[in-house]
C-alpha cells in the first residue's frame, strides 16, 4: 500500500499501479476514482490537498494531486485522447502497454516510440472546461479556507513553500519555459548570424531573449486574457479536464475538482511550434492563432487538471461542511448545533445591521431577508424565491453605500459592488460575448456564480445619454432581476442562461430598474465620519461572532420550506378578507410578496414551516414598509 | 482511430507503368487509412486484423465466410509488398490518365475525391485462393466475386452490381422532397437524375441515404460504415450507367456520388470516439470560415541533373520529397516546380451546433469541417446546414525533438454533402425543416394521448401552469399555437389566406400579462419577443444596411420577419408609435412585409401569428369605458385579431381564495412535485409541432353547414337593432379557430365540435372586449367603428330631439347657447353632458339646419 505522500505527490504512480494489475479491460477507471474517493474520505485528507485557490502554480509540484475550487466560464469541444496506447522499442520490439488518461502528453521511454497502429490502442473522449475561481469570492472565504489546509506543515516538508525554495522553484520554472526556444534562438542566432559577431552576440542574445521572454511568456505579447468575469480578479485561471459526466456540469457552476495538475512544459513548446509550422502543415492551420492562444495557452500561465473527482458545490462557505444534503452524522450534528443557538446569533445580527443601516431596523430586517433569498425553484419562466431589494432614501454623502458594501462583503461568500454611472453602463461589458474567431466565450460582468451578492449602486448615477451598449446593459440587468436569466449573446442568436443572483439596489429615490420590494432608508443617525462609524462597527464585532452571522446567513439559504394546510387556509382567508375591505390595495403580486417575506422571515428564525404568527408579522413587516412608501410620496408630493 | 502519424514512402514511379493501366475506377477505392497495413506490415510483423470499433465486431459475424484465417495472408502479404512488378500500387495515376480503356467513359477525367481523404488504391483481398492473396485491381471481372476490401467487407463487384440496381429501380412515389420539381416520381428516381445531369452537366448525383436504406439495408450499412471505400464503388457504378445511356456526353469531370442524409444522423453532441471513419450527417450552423486554402494533390519534381521528372502525390498531408534521383541516382537533386503541381481547393469551416440542439446552462460545441472543390465556399457563416460527411481524428503531430506525444486526436469531418437548412426561409415553403424528426415511441404517444377526450383542456392547463386561471385566454392561446390549416386561392385571385391566429390581450397591469407572452415566447421555436417601447418600424420589419466588409447592400430582417412560421409576442403594444404600428396592418392580415429600400424592393414572408399585450391609457382598466377607449387603439388593427381578451382582476371572493391557494402552494412545493402535476413542457412542445407539421383539417360538410348558421346568427343578432354584428372577417376568424381546435384533436376533419368551441371562445373573447359598457350588449361594431351602436342610436336620437326643441320654438332666427342646453336638460329623460349637445349640434350644422357661431345658434 502506498503511503500518504505517494497518492499526493504521485497519483499517476497510482494510476499505473491499478492499470498494470487490471490492464486491458476497462475496470482500472473506475478503480482509480474509488481509489480516490476513499482515500479523500479519510479524515480530513481532503484539507492535506494543496488547493490551486491558495498556493501559486509555481510552488506545486507538477503530476501533484491539488484541489481548484472554481467556476465553469465556458466548456470547450470534447477531445479524443488516446486512452491506452502501445509503445514499441525499434530495438528491442518490446512493446509497453500504457494509459493516457490524466495526462496531456503520451509519454514513452527514450527509446520507445508509441506505435500509433496497434490494435490495443483505445481512444477515449474527455471534455475541457475553462474554469475560473468563484468571481467576486470574498477575501474571508480565501482566508479561512487557506487556514484550514495545514498542507505547508505535512505534505511536502522537503520540496516546496520555503521562500529560499520558492525562488529556485519559479526559476527553474522558468528555465524550463525558456531553455528550448531559447536555445534554439542561439542556434538560429550563431548558425545564421555567422562568425562575424559570433563572440559578443550569444551573450546579448541570451540576455535579450530572457528579457523578451520575460514579457512574452507570462502574459503573451497582447497579454493573455485569463476571461475573468470581473474586472481587478486575480487567480489562476485552468483548464479542467473531465473524464467522466461532463453532462451534469453547466456553465457557471460552482465546483470543487480534485485532479493531477499537469504544467507540462512540452505543452507550450508544442503550441509555439505548430504555430511556427502552420504554414507548412494544413492540418494545423485549421484553428486561428487566436483560438491557439485561447484553447491552449501557456501551461506555467494556464495549468491543466485532469479530474479524479468533481463535485459541485452548493455554497462556497469554508465555515459550513461542504455538502449539507448528506446524511453522516456529523453535518447533522453540526447542523442541529448551530440551529439551537439561531435565535442570539439572528438578534446580534439584526442589531449589526441596523447600526450599519443607520439605525433604522426595519430596513436590516429586510436585508436579512434578502440575504438569505435564492432562487428555489422555477415554474415555467418564473423564478420563485428571488428577493430584490431596492433600498432607496440612501444618503450620498460620506460613501455610505461604498461602506455598506464594505460589510456586506464581509458576510457573504461572493459579491460584486456594481457602481452604476453613465460611463460604466456604457462601457462595461455586462453580458458575456462568444468570440467566435478565438472561439470561446468572452465573459461579461453578469457571469456569477450562483448566491452572489450583486449590489447595484445608484446613488453615482447622473444624468446623461446611454448608447446602444448601455441600453443593452440596462435591459440585461432588468432581465436578470425579473426573470433571473442573462441572454448571453452568441452573435448569430441568443442563449438563455438562468441564474441565481441576489440583487441589491441601493438609491435616493425609487430606482430605475425593477425590484420585487423597495425599502425606504429612514436613518436614525448621520454619523460625521462615515468611515470612522462603519469601520468601528466591524472592529467590534468579535471574529467569533462574524463567523457566525456567515455560517447564519449561507446555512439558512439551505433549508427546505413547506406551509402547513392550515396555515395556507389561513392565508387564504386572510387575502379574502384584504380583498373585501379595498380589493384596490391588496393584489395578486401584493400576495406573492406578503409569501415571500414570510418564507423568508420563517428561514430566519430557523423554522422550516409557516406559523401563524410568522404570517402576521409578515404582513406588519409589508405594511410598515408600505406606510413608509406612502409617507414618502406624500412628502415627495409637497416639495412639488 | 489509429491512424498512422508517419508514413513509408513506398512511392514507386508508377507513371511509367503504362502497360498496366488501371482504369480510373480502380483508383478510387482507396482503403481506409486505418485500415492499410504499415510500415510493420511490410517488415513482417502484420498486425492481423485492423482496429476499426464497429466494423470489427461485425464483419466477423456478417462476413465470416468471407475471412480466411488471418495468419495466412499475412504471409502471402510480405511477399507482395516487395513485388515491384505486382499490380499492387499505392497511390495511383488517378487523375492523368487519357482515354481510359471503358468504352463510354471516354475522355472524361476523373476529378479526384479529396473528400475521401488518401486517395489511394484498394487493396483487396481474395479470400478464397487461400494463402495467395493476390491484390488485384478491382474490377478486373474474372476474380471480382470473391474480392472484398482489405479490412472490410466490401465486395466491389457486388457492391457497384448492387448500387446499380438501386439507380435503375429505385421508384419512391411517396416521397416528396423539394428539389423534386420536375421528376416524375413513378419513374426510377436516380435515372432521371442522370439524365438532369447530362442536360445540365453538373456531374453531381445526390444520393439519399434513406432511399438506399429503403432499398438494401445492407449496401446502406457499408455505405455508413466504410464510406471510404464505398463512395468510389458507386461513382464507378455512376458513372458506367451514365456513359452507357449518353455516350456522347461531356462533362467536366466523372460524376461524382454525394450522399445525404445517412440516417445516423447525429446531434454534435453525440458523436464519439466510435463514429469516426464513418459517414455521418449532422446539423448545425457556419460560425467561420476560412479563405480558400491550395492544397497541392500531387507535386512535380524535376532531377536538376538530368531533367527526369517524376510526380508525387499527396498522403494525408504531407509529401514526400524524393531524395534520390530514379534516373541518375543522384541524391538531393529534385527540386519542386510548383506550376506543374496540382493544387485543389480546400476550405476550414467551423460548425456550431445549432442552438435548439444544445442542452440548458452549457455552452454549444463547434466542430472542423474541411470542405473540398466544388464545396468551397458554398456556405456563409450565419448558414444553417446539415452536413454529410467523413468524421475523421488524426494525432497531433510528433514532435520531431522531444519524444512525447500529445496524446490528443484532432478531429474534423470531410464534408461530402452540405444541405442548407433555411435559405429557403425567406421564400418558398420550408415544411421540412419544421418537420421535427420523431421518433415512433414518440408519435405513438402523442396520438395516444390525442385521443383522450380532455386533451384540449388538458393541453390549455399545461400551457403556462404557473399563471392561474384565465382558462379562456390559455384555450385561445393554445388554438393560436396550433394555427388554422393554410389555404391557397391564387388561382381565384385573392392569394393565401391567412392561417394564423392574432389575439391581443389587454388589461390591468399586473395581471402576469407579460408573463405569458414570456411563456410562449420560450414554447415556440421560432418566437420573437419585442416591447412596443424599444421597437422601430425598422426593427419589426426589415432594414438594408452595407456590409462593411464587401460593401454589399444587405437585407438584415427583424423580429416579424424572423417569426415566420412562428410566434412574435410583443408587449406594451399600446406604447408602440403610430409609424411601427402601420407596418402591422400589411403582416396581419396579408402575411407578407413589402420592402422598399435603398434600391432593394422585395417582398417577404412574415407568416407570423401575433400575440400582443396593451395596458389601458389610464394604467387602470375602466369599466365604463369600451375598449377603444381604454387602450386607445386604432380599430382598423383592433378588427385584425381574432381574439381580444380582456385581464382583469376579478373581484370576487371564490376567485381569491383559489388565487390565494395556488400562490401559496407555489412558495413551499418542491420543483419535482410541481413537474408532476402537469404534461412536461416538452410534450407540448412536440405535441404542438407534430400537429402543425402532420395535421391540415378540412372543413367538413356539418362544419360548413354550423359554421354558416353561426355567422348568420350573429349577423341576426346585430341586425334586429339595427347594426351589423359580424363581418366576414369574424367569420374567418370562426373557420381558423375551429380548424385549430381540429389539429388539437389530431383530426383531420373539422366537425361540429370544433366549430362549437370557436364559437364559445370567439364569444367569449367577444363578450369580454366588444360588450358596450352603456348597455351591456355584445356589439362587434365597437371594434370595427370604433363606436357602439347604441351610443350611434343615442347621438342620433339627441340631435332629433334638439331639432324638435327648435322647431317648436317657432320662427326665432337665432337662440342664446346656454338657453337651449337648459331647455334641451328639462326636456330629455337623460342626463345630456355639454359634449353630447355639442355633438347633437354638430350633427345638425352637418344637416344644414343651423350653425354656431360664439355662443348664439343661428337657424338658416
Amino acid at each position: 500500500m502506498p503511503c500518504v505522500g505517494d497518492w499526493l505527490n504521485s497519483p499517476l504512480s497510482i494510476v499505473q499501479g491499478i492499470f498494470a494489475q487490471n490492464a486491458p479491460n476497462s475496470d482500472w477507471e473506475k478503480k482509480v476514482t474509488e481509489y480516490f474517493k476513499e482515500k479523500l474520505k479519510e479524515n480530513n485528507a481532503t484539507n492535506w490537498v494543496p488547493s490551486l485557490n491558495d498556493v501559486p502554480v509555481h510552488y506545486l509540484k507538477p503530476n501533484s494531486l491539488v484541489k481548484f475550487r472554481c467556476m465553469v466560464q465556458d466548456m470547450f469541444d470534447p477531445e479524443f485522447y488516446m486512452g491506452v496506447y502501445e509503445t514499441v522499442d525499434p530495438n528491442t520490439n518490446a512493446r509497453v502497454l500504457h494509459f493516457g488518461k490524466y495526462r496531456d502528453v503520451a509519454e514513452c521511454g527514450p527509446q520507445q516510440e508509441i506505435d500509433l497502429n496497434s490494435s490495443q490502442t483505445v481512444t477515449l473522449e474527455r471534455q475541457t472546461f475553462y474554469c475560473v475561481p468563484v468571481p467576486g469570492e470574498s477575501a474571508w472565504v480565501k482566508e479561512i479556507s487557506f487556514l484550514t489546509e495545514p498542507v505547508q506543515a505535512r505534505v511536502s516538508p522537503s520540496t516546496s513553500y520555503t521562500p529560499s525554495r520558492h525562488k529556485r522553484s519559479y526559476e527553474e520554472d522558468e528555465d524550463m519555459d525558456l531553455h528550448p526556444s531559447k536555445q534554439k534562438e542561439q542556434h538560429v542566432g550563431k548558425s545564421s548570424g555567422g562568425d562575424i559577431h559570433g563572440c559578443v552576440e550569444p551573450k546579448r542574445l541570451e540576455t535579450e531573449a530572457s528579457a523578451g521572454h520575460h514579457v512574452i511568456s507570462p502574459n503573451c505579447s497582447p497579454p493573455l486574457d485569463l476571461n475573468f468575469p470581473l474586472p481587478g480578479e486575480k487567480g489562476p485561471a485552468c483548464l479542467v479536464k473531465v473524464y467522466e459526466s461532463w453532462e451534469s456540469f453547466k456553465v457557471n457552476d460552482v465546483l470543487e475538482v480534485f485532479g493531477v495538475l499537469s504544467v507540462d512544459p512540452v505543452l507550450s513548446i508544442v503550441n509555439s511550434e505548430e504555430r511556427d509550422s502552420s504554414t507548412l502543415d494544413p492540418m494545423e492551420c485549421m484553428d486561428t492563432a487566436e483560438e491557439q492562444r485561447v484553447h491552449s495557452p501557456p501551461a506555467s500561465l494556464v495549468p491543466r487538471i485532469h479530474v479524479i473527482l468533481a463535485q459541485k458545490l452548493q455554497h462556497i462557505n469554508p465555515l459550513l461542511p461542504a455538502c449539507l444534503k448528506d446524511e453522516e452524522s456529523k453535518t447533522c450534528e453540526f447542523v442541529s448545533n448551530f440551529m439551537s443557538e439561531l435565535s442570539p446569533v439572528r438578534a446580534e445580527l439584526l442589531g449589526f445591521l441596523t447600526h450599519a443601516l443607520l439605525g433604522d431596523s426595519l430596513a436590516a430586517e429586510y436585508l436579512i431577508l434578502h440575504l438569505i433569498s435564492t432562487v428555489y425553484a422555477r415554474r415555467d419562466v418564473l423564478p420563485l424565491g428571488k428577493f430584490t431589494v431596492n433600498l432607496s432614501g440612501c444618503p450620498r454623502s460620506g460613501a455610505f453605500t461604498e461602506h455598506l458594501y464594505r460589510l456586506i462583503q464581509q458576510l457573504v461568500p461572493a459579491s460584486y459592488h456594481l457602481r452604476m454611472s453613465i460611463e460604466s453602463m456604457n462601457h462595461s461589458r455586462f453580458v458575456p460575448r462568444k468570440d467566435y474567431t478565438a472561439n470561446r466565450l468572452v465573459s461579461g460582468l453578469l457571469q456569477l456564480a450562483s448566491n452572489t451578492s450583486l449590489v447595484i449602486d445608484e446613488t453615482q448615477l447622473e444624468q446623461g445619454q446611454l448608447d446602444t451598449a448601455g441600453v443593452h446593459n440596462v435591459t440585461a440587468l432588468g432581465n436578470l432581476i425579473t426573470w433571473q436569466k442573462v441572454d448571453y449573446d452568441f452573435n448569430y442568436h441568443r442563449m438563455e442562461f438562468p441564474c441565481n443572483i441576489n440583487v441589491l439596489i441601493t438609491s435616493e429615490g425609487r430606482s430605475l430598474l425593477p425590484s420585487d420590494c423597495q425599502v425606504h432608508l429612514q436613518p436614525q443617525i448621520i454619523p460625521p465620519n462615515m468611515e470612522e462609524y462603519m469601520s468601528s462597527l466591524l472592529t467590534a464585532v468579535l471574529p467569533s461572532v462574524l463567523n457566525k452571522f456567515r455560517i447564519y446567513l449561507s446555512l439558512l439559504r439551505l433549508l427546505d420550506y413547506s406551509i402547513s394546510d392550515e396555515v395556507t387556509k389561513a392565508v387564504e382567508e386572510d387575502f379574502v378578507e384584504m380583498r373585501k375591505n379595498n380589493p384596490e390595495s391588496v393584489t395578486a403580486d401584493d400576495l406573492h410578496k406578503m409569501l415571500l417575506v414570510a418564507r423568508f422571515l420563517s428561514l430566519s428564525a430557523g423554522q422550516t414551516t409557516l406559523s401563524r404568527e410568522r404570517w402576521l408579522r409578515a404582513k406588519q413587516l409589508e405594511a410598515l414598509r408600505k406606510a413608509r412608501l406612502q409617507q414618502q410620496q406624500c412628502v415627495n408630493g409637497n416639495e412639488l | 482511430m489509429s491512424s498512422p502519424a508517419s508514413t513509408p514512402s513506398r512511392r514507386r514511379g508508377k507513371r511509367g507503368r503504362g502497360s498496366n493501366p488501371p482504369t480510373p475506377q480502380d483508383a478510387r477505392s482507396p482503403p481506409s487509412q486505418k485500415r492499410r497495413t504499415d510500415d510493420s506490415t511490410s517488415t513482417g510483423d502484420l498486425q492481423p486484423m485492423p482496429t476499426s470499433p464497429p466494423a470489427d465486431v461485425q464483419s466477423p459475424g456478417a462476413a465470416d465466410a468471407l475471412f480466411s484465417s488471418p495468419p495466412q495472408f499475412r504471409h502471402s502479404a510480405i511477399p507482395l509488398d516487395f513485388d515491384i512488378s505486382s499490380p499492387l500500387t499505392y497511390g495511383t495515376p488517378s487523375s492523368r490518365v487519357e482515354g481510359t480503356p471503358r468504352s463510354g467513359v471516354r475522355g472524361t477525367p476523373v476529378r479526384q475525391r479529396p473528400d475521401l481523404g488518401s486517395v489511394r488504391k484498394a487493396r483487396q483481398v481474395d479470400l478464397h485462393s487461400d494463402g495467395l492473396a493476390e491484390d488485384i485491381v478491382a474490377t478486373e471481372q474474372s476474380l471480382g466475386q470473391k474480392l472484398v476490401i482489405w479490412g472490410t467487407d466490401v465486395n466491389v463487384a457486388s457492391c457497384k452490381e448492387k448500387f446499380q440496381r438501386f439507380l435503375q429501380r429505385f421508384i419512391d412515389p411517396l416521397d416528396k422532397e423539394d428539389e423534386d420539381i420536375g421528376l416524375d416520381l413513378n419513374e426510377p428516381r436516380y435515372m432521371q437524375r442522370l439524365q438532369e445531369i447530362n442536360m445540365v452537366g453538373e456531374p453531381f448525383l445526390n444520393v439519399n441515404c434513406d432511399h438506399l436504406r429503403s432499398f438494401d439495408e445492407n449496401l446502406y450499412r457499408q455505405l455508413i460504415c466504410y464510406p471510404q471505400e464505398v463512395i468510389p464503388t458507386f461513382d464507378m457504378a455512376a458513372n458506367e450507367i451514365f456513359f452507357d445511356r449518353y455516350p456522347d456526353s461531356i462533362l467536366e469531370h466523372q460524376i461524382q456520388v454525394r450522399p445525404y442524409n445517412a440516417l445516423k444522423t447525429r446531434n454534435m453532441r453525440n458523436l464519439n470516439p466510435e463514429d469516426i471513419d464513418q459517414l455521418i450527417t449532422i446539423s448545425g450552423m457556419v460560425i467561420r470560415s476560412s479563405q480558400l486554402i491550395p492544397e497541392m494533390q500531387e507535386a512535380f519534381f524535376r532531377c536538376q541533373v538530368c531533367a527526369f521528372t517524376t510526380r508525387v502525390e499527396i498522403d494525408r498531408g504531407r509529401i514526400a520529397e524524393p531524395s534520390v534521383c530514379k534516373n541518375c541516382n543522384t541524391t538531393h537533386s529534385m527540386a519542386l516546380i510548383h506550376n506543374r503541381s496540382m493544387f485543389s481547393d480546400k476550405q476550414m469551416i467551423k460548425l456550431q451546433e445549432s442552438p435548439e440542439d444544445m442542452p440548458a446552462g452549457q455552452t454549444p460545441h463547434t466542430v472542423a469541417l474541411f470542405a473540398h472543390n466544388d464545396l468551397v465556399d458554398k456556405v456563409q457563416p450565419g448558414d444553417r446546414v446539415n452536413v454529410t460527411g467523413i468524421y475523421r481524428a488524426v494525432p497531433i503531430r510528433v514532435n520531431p525533438r522531444v519524444s512525447s506525444v500529445k496524446s490528443v486526436y484532432k478531429t474534423h469531418i470531410d464534408v461530402i454533402h452540405y444541405r442548407k437548412t433555411d435559405s429557403k426561409r425567406l421564400h418558398g415553403v420550408d415544411e421540412e425543416t419544421e418537420q421535427k424528426r420523431f421518433t415512433e415511441e414518440r408519435v405513438e404517444m402523442l396520438k395516444e394521448l390525442s385521443k383522450k377526450a380532455d386533451i384540449y383542456e388538458r393541453l390549455a392547463l399545461a400551457l403556462a401552469p404557473s399563471i392561474y386561471e384565465h382558462e379562456d385566454i390559455k384555450k385561445g392561446i393554445l388554438l393560436q399555437l396550433f394555427g388554422g390549416s393554410r389555404k391557397d386561392f391564387t388561382h381565384t385571385g385573392r392569394g393565401n389566406f391567412r392561417a394564423e391566429i392574432n389575439i391581443l390581450l389587454c388589461g390591468d397591469p399586473g395581471t402576469s400579462k407579460s408573463q405569458l407572452l414570456q411563456y410562449v415566447y420560450n414554447l415556440v421555436p421560432r418566437g420573437q419577443y419585442t416591447s412596443g417601447k424599444g421597437s422601430s418600424a425598422v426593427g419589426l420589419t426589415a432594414y438594408v444596411m452595407k456590409d462593411p466588409e464587401t460593401r454589399q447592400l444587405v437585407l438584415q430582417t427583424g423580429a416579424l420577419v424572423l417569426s415566420d412560421n412562428g410566434i412574435c409576442c410583443i408587449d406594451e403594444f399600446d406604447k408602440m408609435n403610430e409609424s411601427t404600428r402601420s407596418v402591422l396592418h400589411e403582416v396581419m392580415e396579408q402575411q407578407t412585409l413589402s420592402i422598399a429600400k435603398a434600391g432593394i424592393i422585395c417582398q417577404l414572408n412574415a407568416r407570423t401569428s401575433i400575440l400582443a399585450a396593451a395596458n389601458p391609457i389610464e394604467s387602470q382598466w375602466n369599466p365604463k369605458k369600451t375598449t377603444i377607449e381604454n387602450i386607445q387603439l386604432p380599430h382598423t388593427l383592433l378588427s385584425r385579431f381574432d381574439l381580444i381578451f380582456l385581464m382583469l382582476d376579478p373581484r370576487d371572493e371564490a376567485y381569491d381564495r383559489r388565487l390565494a391557494r395556488h400562490l401559496v402552494s407555489l412558495y413551499y412545493q418542491s420543483e419535482e412535485k410541481m413537474e408532476e402535476e402537469y404534461m412536461d413542457m416538452a410534450v407540448l412542445r412536440d405535441y404542438i409541432a407534430y400537429a402543425r407539421s402532420y395535421v391540415n383539417p378540412r372543413l367538413g360538410e356539418e362544419a360548413g353547414q354550423a359554421l354558416i348558421e353561426a355567422y348568420v346568427d350573429m349577423r341576426k343578432i346585430g341586425s334586429g337593432r339595427g347594426m351589423v354584428s359580424a363581418y366576414p372577417r369574424q367569420l374567418e376568424s370562426l373557420i381558423r379557430l375551429a380548424e385549430a381546435h381540429a389539429k388539437v384533436r389530431f383530426s383531420e376533419k373539422v366537425e361540429t365540435i370544433d366549430v362549437e368551441e370557436a364559437k364559445r371562445l370567439h364569444r367569449e373573447a367577444l363578450k369580454q372586449s366588444a360588450t358596450d359598457p352603456k348597455t351591456g350588449i355584445v356589439d362587434i361594431s365597437i371594434l370595427t367603428t370604433g363606436m357602439s351602436a347604441t351610443a350611434r342610436k343615442r347621438k342620433e336620437e339627441l340631435a332629433q330631439a334638439l331639432r324638435k326643441l327648435i322647431q317648436s320654438k317657432g320662427k326665432a332666427p337665432s337662440l342664446k347657447y346656454q338657453q337651449l342646453l337648459d331647455d334641451l336638460r328639462a326636456q330629455s329623460d337623460t342626463a345630456v353632458t355639454k359634449e353630447m349637445f355639442e355633438e347633437a349640434l354638430r350633427a345638425l350644422a352637418d344637416e344644414d339646419f343651423l350653425t354656431v357661431t360664439g355662443k348664439t345658434v343661428r337657424l338658416l
